[in-house]
């Protein structure tokens, strides 16, 4: 696939334009004596992050579908330690835990590699949705008992079921576009991480209003316009890695931006809520998993239901 | 004969892999550096995986040398437990009861710093299945201290291990860990062992983080 071999090649090009720019910057920085500001140790950070999300990507690739069913796998079972770690256990949960990293992520993964949507699309939903509850009931173990078992769901809902959506991708029969299923990933990934950078940029660049002070100081209105302008503009540059037309393209990359805009914002809510600065420590330094995946959480199941809908 | 000690520094660093693997832990060296003098670590005590998820955080060479101070009464209840604990783990066993003990703990203790090994210890003396986040310490720990004066004792709060491998769970819940690395505590001439206790059983508990933001809440 020539197109892989391009993007690849440009975000190779991006992103060591990228690490240039921040290694000049410190070093004009840290040359007057002074510590790195945290603005710049910041970007590092993210750089640093993307190299290592690149590098992933591109060695499943290689792999074709199985290496991105592994890929997201565990991108879900790292998103799922980190977010069972901050709620609240108890030791009667200990066996529903357990299935969760044991029964429901492998199972979830294996429809997608077997191609079942009737199934993957319902697995978590209904059966573990239902079975979770009856599981902790038999447990005997009533304290909290709504609170414990939604949290729970709502783990797997989160870091199971809306990020098996990337990988289910491969499985949509796109006419015209057979076998190009990873193409689409491709886009939904930088387009929706490529809004997180630019949101993140504008809002750094022209911020003044705060979206929603009380949960994120980072998120404004100028960071979230220019950053989903932007980032549907890069959609429409990227059209030609999909089936979509140029306007398509940039409608996709914009609603995708706006799911993942609201991602971020409620993973900063739960986060804000039991008190911690990040999800984990994933990449050292530099948060965990989740922090990095919360926009892709709420795009993808929207971005795929939209593909299946419209286009097959 | 030179098998022993092969087989021992592999079955540690497969355990010390599984621990990162399972609970993607980050030792936080908040009071004291990952190497130094001959140390006694002492941690709050929860779970099985302590003493395991504790070590997997000290450097290789300091890991080799560091040797866990476990219950005889539990780990010679049968052979398997005793093989483990006796071969594998390489741990110091020391009998609780002390009504039928016939061996002095303080003994074999020392003869284990004596021989130059590091120690972990859980002074609680048995796993808390309390609400409260840490138990009253035993004597033990005052006694190593006025006993070896050059050992640092270092507090190290173990924090989800109990969540991760609660009591009588045998296969471990993949969550995030961390273990915290205190100031070493110093006996201070004089110091009686009431004193003392309270002061290293606090040092341990100011590492908590729940402990500290209850108190920034409250």
């Amino acid at each position: 696939m020539a197109e892989t071999v391009w993007l690849f090649l440009g975000l190779l090009g991006v992103l060591t334009v990228a690490s240039a720019i921040a290694t000049a910057l410190g070093w004009k920085s840290t040359r007057k004596g002074d510590a790195l500001p945290s603005t710049l140790a910041n970007l590092n950070s993210r750089i640093k992050a993307w190299w290592i999300m690149i590098a992933a990507i591109s060695i499943a690739f290689l792999f074709g579908k199985g290496g991105v069913i592994l890929l997201f796998a565990f991108v879900s079972f790292a998103a799922l330690r980190e977010y069972v770690t901050l709620t609240h256990t108890r030791r009667g949960d200990h066996w529903i835990l357990l299935g969760m990293f044991l029964v429901v992520i492998p199972v979830q993964y294996y429809l997608l590699w077997i191609d079942w949507y009737g199934l993957y699309s319902i697995f978590i939903p209904v059966y573990c949705f239902l079975a979770m509850p009856a599981l902790t009931a038999i447990s005997g173990d009533t304290s909290r008992f709504l609170e414990r078992v939604s949290e729970q769901q709502w783990g797997i809902m989160l870091s199971v079921y809306c990020i098996s959506h990337v990988p289910a991708l491969l499985t949509l029969p796109v006419t015209g576009f057979e076998g190009k299923g990873l193409l689409l990933i491709a886009f939904l990934i930088a387009t929706v991480q490529g809004s997180d950078v630019l949101q993140y940029v504008f809002g750094k660049l022209f911020g003044k209003h705060k979206v929603a002070p009380k949960i994120s100081p980072s998120k404004t209105w100028e960071g979230l316009i220019g950053g989903i302008i932007s980032a549907s503009l890069l959609g429409v540059a990227l059209s030609w890695l999909t089936p979509f037309t140029l306007l398509q393209a940039g409608l996709m990359a914009g609603l995708a931006c706006i799911m993942g805009f609201f991602g971020g914002l409620v993973a900063s809510a739960i986060k804000r809520d039991r008190g911690v600065k990040d999800w984990g420590h994933m990449i050292e330094g530099h948060g965990g998993m989740l922090d990095r995946a919360d926009s892709l959480v709420f795009a993808a199941p929207i971005f795929f239901h939209m593909v299946r809908y419209f286009w097959t | 004969m030179n098998a022993k000690p092969l087989l021992r520094r592999t079955a540690a660093m497969a355990l010390a892999g599984m621990a990162r693997a399972i609970t993607g832990v980050r030792p936080i060296w908040q009071g004291c550096a990952p190497s130094g003098p001959q140390r006694i670590y002492f941690a709050n005590h929860a779970s099985h995986g302590d003493f395991i998820l504790l070590s997997s955080c000290l450097p290789p060479e300091e890991r080799e040398r560091t040797r866990a101070v476990a219950g005889a009464d539990y780990w010679r209840k049968n052979r398997i437990r005793h093989v483990l604990a006796r071969d594998l783990l390489n741990t110091v066993l020391v009998e609780r009861n002390w009504v039928e003990r016939t061996e002095d703990p303080m003994v074999i203790m020392l003869d284990a710093l004596k021989e130059g090994h590091s120690l972990i210890i859980f002074p609680e003396g048995t796993r808390n299945m309390t609400e409260e986040p840490l138990l009253r310490f035993r004597s033990g720990l005052y006694n190593l201290a006025f006993a070896c004066p050059d050992v640092e004792l270092v507090p190290c709060w173990i924090e989800n291990m109990s969540r991760v491998l609660p009591k009588g769970a045998f296969l471990p819940v993949p969550l995030i860990c961390r273990v915290i690395f205190g100031k070493p505590v110093v006996l201070e001439p004089g110091e009686d062992r009431h004193a003392f206790l309270h002061r290293s059983r606090q040092a341990l508990l100011d590492l908590n983080p729940e402990h500290l933001r209850a108190l920034n809440h409250g």
